[in-house]
């Protein structure tokens, strides 16, 4: 019965969180309301009893990726007035189609059946029972090498998105060093071979 | 307890927000992003509630991969996006037409 306070409770702010993201005046605000939408989404995973999932979405969305919008938010000086002109002129488009989203996938969970008893909860797991321990023991054995490749995905973001940013200004002295190492003799040297000349 | 069809319905609906947001801002390129994220959030939604009741933890760690994933585009795409305003002091979407034959 708590659980299913808490989980409306929390549901509520998710929607209207989502709600703020959508409509806020500033790009700041959306961000920050996306933070809570993290948390609350963070909030239900737990009760759902996914904790491991629950932490590192509190952990890599609300710790490094909000951030880092943030970050860009307040970086870049966005003219506000125009991107808000013409907001309400597909609005209608907009919430019709999510009407339609919201329809079809309800009509699809409540009035065709998915196969599966939708009105079953799960079974609660044991006193004991580790959500970590379990999601460790196949992410180690059976996705191993998927989960190499996502760590060279991770590092190809690394990379790409550093390559992108860095900026290189002309006319700035700076030191080459590769340039300096593959510096040769001949290139700094020039021997010239002159005949000797008498003395007056 | 929660149900499944709870959880599917928080997630039709979120999903369905983020899809209206899209239509909403579709000229700022950051709110574009953010919407992005929050669909990947819906359907992460989903993952978790079919993983938690049909007892297969593989959905988690398919929740595990698409997080990565989200969080290597949503990098590159700021960087994308920070290129784009340095070359056009613009982030409007109706702005970015050099390619338009």
């Amino acid at each position: 019965m708590l659980v299913e306070v808490l989980f409306y409770v929390f549901g509520t702010i998710l929607v209207l969180a989502a709600l703020g993201v959508i409509t806020a005046r500033n790009p700041v605000y959306s961000a920050l309301f996306l933070v809570l939408c993290f948390v609350t989404s963070a909030a239900i995973w737990l009760l759902v009893e996914a904790e491991f999932l629950a932490v590192v979405l509190v952990l890599v969305y609300v710790g490094a990726v909000m951030v880092l919008f943030l970050f860009v938010v307040m970086m870049l000086d966005i003219n506000l007035e125009e991107l808000r002109r013409g907001f309400t002129r597909f609005a209608w488009l907009g919430w019709l189609t999510a009407l339609a989203v919201i329809v079809e996938i309800v009509g699809v969970i409540w009035v065709r059946g998915i196969g599966v008893d939708v009105t079953r909860s799960p079974t609660p797991t044991a006193p004991d029972y580790s959500n970590t321990l379990e999601l460790g023991r196949v992410l180690y054995t059976k996705y191993a090498y998927p989960f190499e490749l996502a760590a060279v995905l991770l590092l190809v973001a690394i990379v790409a998105a550093i390559s992108l940013t860095m900026r290189r200004r002309p006319g700035l002295k700076v030191q080459d060093t590769s340039a300096q190492v593959a510096v040769r003799a001949r290139d700094r040297v020039r021997l010239v071979r002159m005949e000797a000349e008498k003395r007056e | 307890m929660i149900t499944l069809s709870q959880m599917l319905t928080l997630s039709a609906i979120l999903f369905a927000l983020s899809v209206a947001g899209i239509f909403l801002n579709r000229k700022n390129v950051i709110l574009l992003l953010m919407c992005v994220e929050l669909l990947l959030l819906a359907a992460n939604f989903n993952f978790i509630a079919f993983s938690r009741f049909l007892g297969d933890i593989n959905g988690q760690v398919f929740v595990f991969f698409v997080l990565t994933v989200a969080a290597a585009e949503s990098a590159i795409g700021l960087a994308i996006l920070v290129v784009l305003f340095r070359e056009r002091r613009s982030i409007n979407v109706e702005d970015l037409n050099t390619l338009r034959g």
